[in-house]
């Protein structure tokens, strides 16, 4: 009976005897034999040279041996992939057997031997099996499928299994549905744009029944499935969250967060003032709190996900805050994750509460937890201002304790409440000064120090305090060394009486003495500053600071609408996207919340939730190496254009720097705008965008509006509309690009290219040093400037930059032709987005040829080169259009009209100087014209007739 | 999915390995091992990555059980087949424990075939795989028996096969209670809750349909409001209001959720029928007041005053208080006036126990606690004082009020069947800070 004595055999000379026993006549010694081999295997031993002796007892009727044997063979059939043909046989006859358990052992395990040449002979059986009358075959061979299409996908799309999967989704047992959708859900995962699991009504209302009736593990299967679907609209939305909500009474905790799971993501498209969108959420909240009731493990997958939930929608549990309480036996890791949760869920009605707690987690026993109750009675602080009082005093007692970490730790959240409430809690400096000696961490010493320096003022002792940590200047770490040289500057220049001699030391201590280049350029920049104009200084060094906000660790919105459609996964535990921890193409495609319904960004989005199709969006730049040479020189562009970035309480000041070149900037730039003339409408609201333009220029937008009212009374009699500019497109995907979004545009304004650009910061840290450069292509564009942002880019804040284009640069062809691939860099990354120009950015205003020279030329260019279009569904008679093409640099030379049918002969040239003739055929009440276009170099018409498209109808 | 399953003894030796996807190698056995069980540190999460691998696991007495991914899985159904394993392991061989994974490592390579394919949970129900994973084979099956075994694995009723058969149809329900308690010193309850579980064990014939009810809130207002206002008024005394609830799956779920009434077909035997979660007018079996006076650097005196609040005629059991002492304890004087209390160096705490103790009495315990001078700096933390006890009654006033059988095709009535119900309230966790 004790199969322990198997793990035991530790002798030499063992698998000669397991050998001979294996081939032993007598069965009980056989399975004797097979069982000690599986012992050994599970140790870790290698018995592959067995195979075949093992293999030979495969043909038996004792199940429990086969199964053992079949063992075996799932764990060497790769290292003996010649023998492994030799199980073949036995496979194909036992998916023939009477038995339904023994034909579903033969397609589970066969499913397992990852050898190529016997795939082959698998298939049969296995299409045999997906029909089987049993559904314990069926719902075992549907698995079976996706094991094979791991090993070979190709092998299992010709065969058609695909399909055959698919019609189990209609099977009529629930487990066999359930399995069919764990395998397509799978497979779909590694073909992102296949339409595998094509999810439409019809197969939703399928799952849905199954749902009721399908086991546990089925249920999640189905449900995470459905989490994929992206209904059609908001009622479809409801219907289905209606017939998923009772899940969330289910016993197992994974069946109701996956649940919670659809119900997070089809919430979105409900509209908010709908009833049924409050019966939901509340709905939500007693089966999240119930889940911390279950084994602390689950508990710490359910806090993971409940942090996200929180941060999404706040609303669910904000009633719930004593579930979060700490329980003095909960495991570490739960301990920490509800404080986390607790301090998203402080607000003024709850933080007396909130606070009594904190102050009794600061005093456990676990380091790491104490740390962080005291550092959550600081963000308390910041979080809820009522409570500030009542937390600072908190602190004062935890610091009063004397134990090292508290009191540090203490120090730390001091300092950022400081920054929070300036000139209200300063009278606690006194205290902080006493425990002065008991700090050695970096991050409290720098705190300390920042904290003199920006108090010295009422520090009777500043000057001392500082000299004391001056000495061992160099053994300090660079966060604390350049704290000490700010603060020294700042107590200079509050009292530069008495720390002349002070001041000089730390200034040479930190450049001359010092290795580290950012001490050294601050150093120097101080020095300079301080000799040059000590004013100057004093604005920079002393300058209002920011305040600081309220919740600094939050997840980044577009990752976080990502993690809510990961509820349930790894993904919401480790807080990262799957593409951060799964290797490979599985999992790598972002999933997104569906949009609300009625929200103008409908439009685009509702499809992009679905498992494969999201939108294409812009090519990356595959010839890297090119553009990484180019991009070497973008450090070279002029200085004006970033802002260093400097440690916080700098910040303000180093703009403050810059102050001289701002002035030069916005002269350039009402140049530009005085260049603008020629202008239309859409060029106004252009112009009207810049809300981060700097405050000189806020006349501007007026401008330029004016001016484009008086075209626009132009163009009513008779004078040419200006460029045609299209709306701004996408360019680059925050997703893409670190939370750094771009859309925008291109316009000909009086004879200057501009690609007009909106920069958004979706992050959550500002953003500074942009830079931009093109790679090479086919008309030499390239920036005839640098990237003008001039304040940093702060969170969700967007801004509009026109960028003047030159066509100088090196050219080089590209597919399609008015491809251009663009490098923006800023300080947190190099991104490349590739876009499209509309050809009419390259109509040059001196287009028009003469009469006689279009004649000869339309004679010259060989009739091969001509291309015909049609243009369809246009309202305008030939003069309108001929007009509203001038603008655009399409010129009419000449004008025939024969059977009401006006001809318009036309001609562009372009910047490098080819010329494109074209006739266009205007019947008087068709609304489609014809095209011909003539060109030396006949792969533009095609490009040409897009602008006359694109003005036409515009 | 799940891509392999490792079962180590508390030194991390390997007890079973399955591993079920080609991404998933044997050095994946060793990662764990050394990260995790011989890691320096104590673990502080129970998932863990390890260069693009993540291991989940748990932990049963010193049996290290982890499941091996490099997936983005579903995290808490991965939890959750782990437990559910243990519960087959337990229910096939009993604790779970080297010795007994040991003697029984084919039957668990057995198990571990049929419930996980390819790393996808399948059937896991102790009742049907019992029908089939014997540890003797199962040769002797006529077709019919085969077929049975196979609509019960798949079928809609997974849980419970045709066929039984009872000479006496009985059924006992137990509602066992936890009650959970932190107190401030000052007697404000902080938090409160009853974490409480219906267990259900039957035996009974055929197919029989179930229907449960109880003093549900919801459920006896929405039937007050149908009869005379003087019955509203009195069952709306003794309603409760549940908090959330969650049910064994044998339970139609989209029922509960229209109508609010609890059907079900039951499994043959013990399980657990619903757990649920209350917060409201919880009665609190006792109160303990706390008094902790710091003499002077080296003494404590320590006052305990419990109080027991229910029924004069009703008995609580096993009642046991511990109070923590600090560590540099030297030595300590108990004076109690009910049940024994001895000072346990060893857990640092004083643990006073009493047998029984009737309803609205109460009992005081003192204490002098001596204490070696340290120059340690940092304070005691003062751990709350827990208790734990065991009454014979819900805490949460839950009341079962009926459950019927109907099994339309055998001949018995839902008068034939015996049923038991028995209220057994214990201690959560129970804590009053001092």
């Amino acid at each position: 009976m004790t199969d322990s004595k198997y793990f035991t055999t530790t002798k030499k000379g063992e698998i000669f005897e397991l050998k001979a026993e294996l081939n032993s006549d007598k069965k009980e010694k056989k399975k004797e034999a097979v069982k000690k081999v599986i012992a050994s295997m599970t140790v870790g031993k290698d018995v592959s040279a067995l195979f075949p002796d093992v293999v030979n007892c495969m043909q038996t009727d004792n199940l429990e041996l086969k199964k053992l044997v079949y063992l075996y063979l799932m764990n060497y059939a790769k290292s003996q992939p010649d023998m492994a043909i030799m199980a073949v046989n036995t496979f194909v006859k036992d998916c023939e057997d009477p038995n339904p358990l023994i034909r579903a052992l033969a397609v589970r395990t066969m499913g397992c031997i990852r050898v190529d040449k016997i795939t082959e002979y698998l298939c049969e059986p296995l299409r045999k099996c997906l029909k089987d009358e049993d559904p314990y075959v069926r719902k075992t061979a549907a698995v079976c499928v996706a094991k094979l299409h791991d090993i070979n996908a190709q092998l299992v799309e010709d065969q058609g299994f695909l399909d055959t999967l698919k019609d189990l989704i209609s099977d009529s047992n629930p487990m066999v549905v359930a399995n069919a959708v764990a395998a397509l859900s799978e497979i779909a995962e590694s073909h992102p744009n296949s339409n595998l699991l094509d999810l439409n009504p019809q197969t939703i209302n399928k799952l849905l029944t199954a749902l009721n009736e399908c086991t546990e593990w089925g249920q999640i299967f189905i449900l995470d499935c459905l989490a994929n679907y992206t209904p059609r609209d908001d009622r479809e939305s409801q219907s289905i969250c209606e017939r998923v909500t009772p899940r969330l009474s289910h016993a197992n905790s994974a069946v109701v967060l996956s649940a919670v799971k659809v119900l997070m993501k089809f919430m979105e498209m409900l509209p908010k003032d709908l009833d049924y969108y409050g019966t939901l959420l509340k709905k939500l909240a007693p089966p999240l709190v119930t889940l911390l009731s279950a084994e602390p493990e689950l508990q710490y997958v359910a806090l993971r996900n409940i942090n996200l939930i929180v941060q999404k929608r706040p609303e669910i549990l904000k009633h719930e805050m004593k579930v979060f309480f700490v329980k003095y036996n909960d495991p570490i890791y739960v301990k920490l994750e509800k404080l986390d949760i607790m301090i998203r869920l402080a607000s003024q009605a709850n933080i007396a509460q909130v606070l009594a707690e904190l102050k009794e987690y600061a005093t456990e026993v676990d380091v790491d937890f104490v740390r962080k109750a005291v550092r959550a009675i600081g963000r308390c602080a910041i979080k809820v201002e009522q409570s500030a009082e009542r937390c600072v005093s908190t602190l004062l007692d935890l610091i009063q304790t004397k134990v090292n970490y508290v009191v540090q730790e203490a120090i730390v959240v001091i300092k950022d409440i400081f920054r929070k409430y300036p000139n209200k809690y300063e009278s606690v400096i006194a205290t902080l000064c006493e425990n002065l000696d008991s700090l050695d961490e970096p991050e409290a010493r720098a705190a300390m120090i920042w904290i003199v320096g920006e108090y010295a003022e009422r520090i009777d002792n500043a000057d001392e305090l500082l000299e004391s940590f001056l000495e061992g200047f160099h053994d300090e770490s660079t966060q604390v060394q350049l704290q000490l040289l700010t603060a020294i500057v700042k107590l200079f220049l509050k009292k530069p009486t008495e720390t002349q001699e002070l001041v000089q030391q730390v200034l040479s201590l930190a450049t001359q003495d010092s290795d580290n280049p950012d001490l050294r350029d601050r150093g120097y920049i101080y020095w300079r500053l301080l000799s040059t104009d000590p004013v100057a200084a004093k604005e920079v060094v002393l300058a209002e600071k920011p305040l600081i906000s309220e919740e600094t660790d939050l997840i980044e919105p577009t990752l976080l609408d990502e993690l809510i459609c990961h509820i349930g996964t790894l993904a919401s535990v480790y807080h990262k996207p799957p593409s951060a921890f799964v290797e490979g193409s599985r999992g790598v495609q972002h999933k997104r919340l569906p949009a609300r319904a009625g929200s103008g960004e409908s439009a685009e989005s509702p499809e992009v939730g679905q498992s494969g199709t999201s939108e294409a969006p812009p090519a990356v730049i595959p010839s890297q190496g090119d553009l990484l040479g180019d991009l070497l020189n973008l450090d070279l562009a002029p200085a004006t254009t970033t802002v260093p970035s400097v440690q916080p309480s700098m910040q303000m000041g180093a703009m403050d720097l810059l102050g001289g070149g701002l002035d030069s900037l916005m002269g350039d730039e009402s140049d530009t705008l005085g260049g603008d003339i020629g202008g239309s409408p859409s060029m106004g609201a252009a112009l009207g965008a810049p809300a981060a333009m700097p405050a000189a220029l806020s006349n501007a937008p007026a401008v330029g509006g004016g001016l484009g009212d008086l075209f626009d009374l132009g163009g009513g009699v008779g004078m040419p509309t200006g460029f045609y500019v299209a709306p701004k497109t996408l360019f680059l995907p925050a997703m893409k690009a670190k939370g750094l979004e771009i859309s925008g545009t291109f316009a000909r304004r009086g004879g200057i290219i501009q690609m007009d650009l909106s920069l958004t910061n979706k992050a959550m840290s500002v953003m500074t040093d942009f830079a931009i450069q093109f790679n090479r292509n086919s008309f030499g564009l390239a920036p005839a400037g640098p990237l003008q942002v001039l304040t940093p880019l702060t969170p969700n804040q967007t801004i509009d930059v026109s960028l003047p284009l030159g066509t100088t640069g090196p050219v080089m062809k590209m597919e399609p032709l008015n491809n251009l691939q663009v490098a923006v860099k800023n300080n947190i990354d190099v991104f490349y987005f590739s876009c499209q120009y509309p050809l009419s950015l390259l109509f040059v205003e001196d287009g028009k040829m003469e009469r006689q020279v279009f004649l000869a030329t339309w004679k010259d260019i060989p009739n091969d080169n001509e291309a015909q279009f049609q243009i369809k569904d246009v309202h305008l008679n030939s003069d309108a259009a001929s007009n509203k093409l001038q603008g655009s640099n399409i010129f009419t030379i000449a004008k025939r009209t024969v059977d009401a049918q006006d001809m318009l002969y036309q001609s562009i040239k372009l910047t490098n100087g080819i010329w494109v003739l074209a006739e266009m055929r205007v019947q008087t009440g068709n609304p489609n014209y014809t095209l011909s276009i003539k060109c030396r170099a006949p792969e533009v018409s095609q490009f040409v007739y897009q602008c006359y498209e694109l003005v036409l109808k515009n | 999915m799940i891509g392999g399953l490792f079962i180590y003894n508390h030194k991390g030796e390997v007890l079973i390995s399955r591993v079920y996807r080609d991404d998933i190698g044997r050095n994946a056995v060793d990662a764990f091992r050394v990260n995790v069980i011989h890691a320096r540190q104590q673990v502080r999460s129970p998932v863990t990555n390890i260069a693009r691998t993540s291991f989940f696991h748990v932990k049963r007495s010193n049996i290290w059980l982890a499941a091996v991914t490099k997936q983005n899985v579903n995290a808490a159904m991965v939890f959750e087949f782990l437990y559910k394993m243990c519960d087959v392991m337990t229910a096939y061989f009993g604790k779970i424990s080297e010795e007994n994974i040991k003697n029984n490592f084919v039957l668990i390579y057995e198990l571990l075939d049929e419930i996980l394919d390819f790393g996808y949970p399948q059937n896991s129900e102790t009742g049907a795989l019992k029908t089939f994973i014997t540890q003797q084979g199962i040769k002797g099956q006529t077709k019919e028996e085969q077929s049975q075994i196979t609509s019960q694995v798949t079928g809609q009723i997974g849980w419970r096969r045709e066929g039984i058969k009872y000479r006496r149809n009985e059924l006992f329900l137990d509602v066992l209670e936890s009650v959970n308690l932190l107190m401030s010193p000052q007697g404000q309850v902080l938090s409160a809750h009853v974490s409480g579980r219906v267990v259900m064990k039957s035996y009974l014939s055929g197919m029989p349909e179930c229907k449960f009810g109880m003093n549900d809130k919801i459920v006896i207002d929405k039937q007050g409001k149908g009869g005379t206002t003087d019955d509203a008024g009195k069952s709306g005394k003794q309603s409760i209001a549940i908090d959330d609830c969650t049910f064994h799956q044998c339970v139609r779920l989209s029922k509960f959720d229209s109508e609010r009434s609890i059907s079900f077909i039951p499994p043959d035997g013990e399980y657990e029928l619903m757990r649920y979660r209350t917060t409201k007018d919880i009665i609190l079996p006792f109160r303990v007041i706390p008094l902790v006076r710091e003499v002077g650097r080296t003494k404590l005196e320590v006052k305990v005053v419990i109080k027991s609040n229910f029924k004069p005629s009703l008995l609580a059991q096993k009642i046991e208080v511990r109070i923590p002492t600090p560590l540099n304890t030297s030595g300590v004087q108990v004076i109690c006036m009910k049940g024994k209390a001895k000072y346990k160096a060893s857990e640092n705490a004083i643990v006073w126990k009493i047998k029984r103790m009737a309803g609205m009495k109460e009992s005081q315990i003192s204490a002098e606690i001596e204490l070696l001078p340290t120059n340690d700096k940092k304070k005691w933390a003062r751990p709350p004082i827990s208790m734990n006890f065991e009454v014979p009654f819900a805490p949460s006033g839950l009341k079962v009020r009926y459950l019927k059988v109907f099994e339309s095709k055998l001949n018995y009535s839902d008068h034939d069947v015996i049923k038991w119900v028995r209220y057994i309230g214990r201690s959560g966790i129970y804590e009053t800070r001092c």
